[in-house]
């Protein structure tokens, strides 16, 4: 695949603007160390020049900023999607949350995201500077510089990335690639297999160390309610720390269920996590479900298409049929 | 028969169109189901948000049941076909997450079904007496 | 100064188990460590920092404060607090340490937070220096030294040994009693560790970061600046941050209707959320521009002010480590400080 770098987006970008079909940029900005970047808005080519990074930590999903960057001008606003990125992106216009006109997408392609986290379990603490490639070059404070296969350090989502296949963009950098067959319902699947109890005692200890900070709603491009319910004062689950292990399970299945089917398994929501509690996993969940149950369903694939849960026919499972399929 | 004291919290969500006139019938043709069973009236299966569901365990039930309409019977059309699908994903989630699937239930019941309605009621409550209290999805702060 | 072999650890952590609860970090899945409870087999985590800091000990994620029943006319209120015994927590960094004497500028301030105070009395900190730093950290720009934390008593481990050191009357009782199992020494292995980590510091990527420009009566200055935006423009609004701060100290007090009673407890809060500060007239911040900056001032402007000019941030490196989109303070401090500042 040909790989896009920074200066063939920062070329991009300052030829749009110059046109004058853009008058912002959503990108990428550079932090203290190699891996802490920041979603931006740039305006013109110099802080681009100084400032703009794309690389192995451009994670930010910037599909869900588009909805309050589109509000802000008249004018376009260019925008850099991943393919995973893409899926948000047609699955947020499906629900009408922002103005396609007001948006010049450029598909740019991806070879995978590096997990700081994983990186940290080989080198430990100390991480002075990252420097991209097949093999990642680690600077660290104590042990001088180590190399590590990028494919070591990949983030889960990316581990099992279901598509490298855009399917939505204005412009398309670099080559299309596929949708693949990724093993991403594997991790599920090996829940389902376990016995009751145990898939309890897995989630009970996942979940408990939940400290409600909701960074994990926050971020998510499916999470797009002005009003949340988990932000009402009246429900009596407002956003505060959760207060017991009921209040974390009731978060989690209330907040996976309320993106079931029109998740697009983006895996923001456990990238975010600073409990690194497998979030995705209640996800793929339903995903699964929803597959197995009325057919193969990927929110985001195309713009318009009908949600499972606003849909039925009159052949549908019932609900006792759901659960006992996976006898154990 | 053992003496038992347990005796089950049983929330049951019937539909005013359907169910809970079963409820009615099931009463006045003498059909007896236990008085365990509290039953809440909602306008269709379809009110029925997963969060009473999991509001109900909360403050105490052991068991959740949802009656509605059968299928193509909605007294609103479609209304029970998505409850149908919301609730069975919702079940599938609470087995994923090792929770008893026997507590949760939907059934269809007509405003003609009191026998069915007594006798589903039965089955629930004699299942759910059967798993005990309900200690994975509580909340301690509402127990005595 | 009293020393240990580092192969009787063990044997340290249950003599003080027989004394009082202990409580280190433990390595747990997914890499984070956390405090946990020393039982026989547990293992202490070589980890730098917990990823949720030591705070937890004095001022719980929820706590409860107190309960309600009816009778007919009579309501009883019951105590329901849980801090009746004492305890130890082993291991807590300087970073940490220097949290504590933030918190208790708050709590331990008139009106004093009782549950916060008994916490604080019934607790012994056996603070460990930091030896590998991380590049998030950076304790020094609030003077802070890892090589000699605070607390009851200090801790150095080196390759062989771990050396303990009693700082208060608490601590000077706890080591007195750990006599049997470790021997009097020198300094000289302490010092020579002090030095290594000196070096460190200066090897530090934000080793050159200052509070110059901020503190005291800087409040004008800031308020109204336009970097604001541009800094709050991407926060996500979600409160990361704040319930990974060792010094965030905001809490919501709330009743629980249980059915047969009102449970009242306590839960942190977060100057990030839609709902903080929320009045019966509305919100008194409206945008997260307005909360995001209310959470930098506070530790950088307001605090001082309240505090003779002590910052309520400890440079611990948490939240530049944590932050969905990774913006945190130190971005903060070096857009408002402006050029000398990067």
């Amino acid at each position: 695949m040909q790989k896009v770098t920074r200066e063939m987006l920062i070329e991009k970008a300052s030829a749009l603007l110059a046109e004058g079909k853009v008058d912002r940029v959503l990108g990428w900005k550079n932090g203290e160390f190699s891996y802490d970047v920041t979603p931006f808005v740039f305006t013109d080519v110099e802080s681009m020049k100084k400032d703009f990074v794309f690389g192995d930590f451009a994670f930010a999903n910037f599909s869900k900023y588009l909805i309050k960057e589109t509000k802000k001008s008249e004018n376009k606003v260019l925008v850099f999607l991943k393919p995973c990125d893409t899926y948000s992106f047609n699955q947020l216009l499906t629900e009408h949350r922002f103005n396609r006109e007001k948006v010049y997408a450029v598909g740019i392609p991806c070879d995978g995201m590096v997990d700081v986290s994983k990186i940290k379990e080989i080198v430990g603490d100390g991480i002075i500077s990252v420097e991209s490639g097949d093999l990642i070059k680690v600077e660290t404070l104590y042990d001088g510089v180590k190399e590590i296969a990028k494919k070591d350090v990949l983030a889960e989502r990316c581990v099992n990335c279901k598509s490298k296949k855009h399917v939505a963009y204005d412009e398309l950098m670099g080559e299309e690639g596929e949708i693949l067959d990724s093993n991403r319902f594997d991790e599920v699947a090996k829940l389902e297999a376990m016995t009751a109890d145990e898939r309890y005692a897995f989630w009970q200890n996942e979940l408990s160390r939940c400290i409600r900070c909701n960074a994990c709603r926050d971020v998510c491009p499916a999470c797009t309610c002005e009003k949340c319910v988990f932000g009402n004062p009246n429900s009596g689950v407002e956003n505060k720390a959760a207060s017991n292990s009921f209040e974390e399970k009731m978060f989690h299945i209330i907040r996976a269920f309320h993106v079931a089917g029109r998740c697009t398994d983006c895996g923001e929501c456990s990238r975010v996590c600073p409990q690194n509690i497998p979030l995705h996993l209640l996800n793929r969940k339903f995903i699964k479900d929803i597959n197995a149950f009325y057919g193969d369903y990927q929110a985001g694939e195309e713009v318009g298409s009908r949600a499972p849960l606003t849909n039925y026919t009159k052949e549908d499972l019932e609900p006792s049929e759901a659960v006992n399929k996976e006898e154990n | 028969m053992q003496v038992n004291e347990y005796k089950p919290k049983i929330v049951a969500f019937c539909c005013n169109w359907c169910s809970y006139a079963g409820a009615d019938l099931a009463g006045s043709n003498r059909l007896a189901y236990p008085a365990e069973v509290k039953v809440i009236r909602v306008p269709c299966s379809c009110r029925v948000n997963p969060m009473f569901i999991l509001r109900a365990f909360q403050r105490g039930a052991d068991g959740v049941i949802i009656c509605g309409c059968h299928p193509g019977d909605c007294h609103y059309t479609s209304g029970n076909y998505y409850t149908r699908r919301r609730m069975a994903l919702l079940f599938s989630m609470l087995d994923y997450l090792g929770i008893e699937k026997e507590r949760t239930r939907v059934e269809w019941v007509s405003a003609a079904e009191g026998a069915k309605f007594a006798a589903t009621m039965n089955d629930f409550v004699q299942t759910v007496t059967a798993l005990g209290e309900n200690k994975r999805l509580e909340d301690l702060r509402c127990k005595k | 100064m009293r020393k240990i072999s580092l192969s009787n650890l063990d044997k340290l952590f249950a003599l003080i188990s027989e004394k009082a609860k202990l409580y280190l970090p433990v390595d747990g899945k997914n890499g984070i460590a956390s405090f946990k409870l020393w039982e026989e087999g547990v293992q202490m985590s070589q980890a730098l920092n917990t990823t949720r800091s030591a705070k937890d000990f004095f001022f719980p994620q929820t706590e409860n404060l107190m309960e309600f029943k009816t009778e007919g006319k009579n309501i009883e209120i019951i105590d329901t607090r849980t801090e009746k015994e004492d305890f130890v927590i082993f291991g807590v960094r300087a970073c940490d340490v220097k949290s504590f004497e933030i918190l208790d500028r708050v709590f331990l301030s008139e009106p004093v937070d009782s549950y916060y105070a008994s916490r604080r009395e019934k607790g012994v900190i056996i603070s460990l220096a930091c030896g590998r730093p991380a590049e998030t950290c950076f304790c020094k720009t609030f003077g802070i030294d890892p090589a000699s934390p605070e607390g009851d008593i200090t801790a150095w481990k080196t390759a062989t040994d771990l050396y303990l050191k009693a700082n208060t009357e608490k601590g000077e009782k706890l080591l007195a009693s750990l006599d049997g199992i470790t021997e009097a020494c020198g300094e000289e292995a302490v010092e020579e560790q002090k030095k290594e980590i000196s070096a460190i510091m200066d090897k530090l990527p934000l080793k050159d970061l200052t509070t110059d420009k901020f503190g005291v009566g800087k409040t004008k200055e800031y308020f109204n600046s336009p970097a604001w935006d541009e800094l709050s423009s991407h926060c996500l609004g979600c409160g990361t941050c704040t319930f990974v701060c060792p010094t965030c100290q905001c809490y919501d007090v709330k009743d629980f209707n249980t059915g047969n009673g009102v449970k009242r407890f306590r839960c942190w809060d977060s100057c990030m959320y839609s709902d903080f500060t929320l009045m019966a007239h509305g919100n008194s911040r409206l945008s997260q521009k307005e909360r995001f900056r209310q959470r930098f001032m506070h530790k950088l402007v307001y605090y001082p002010d309240n505090n003779n000019g002590m910052f309520s941030c400890v440079g611990c490196g948490r939240c530049l480590a944590k932050c969905p989109i990774s913006m945190n303070i130190v971005k903060v401090m070096k857009t408002l400080g402006g050029k000398e500042n990067d």
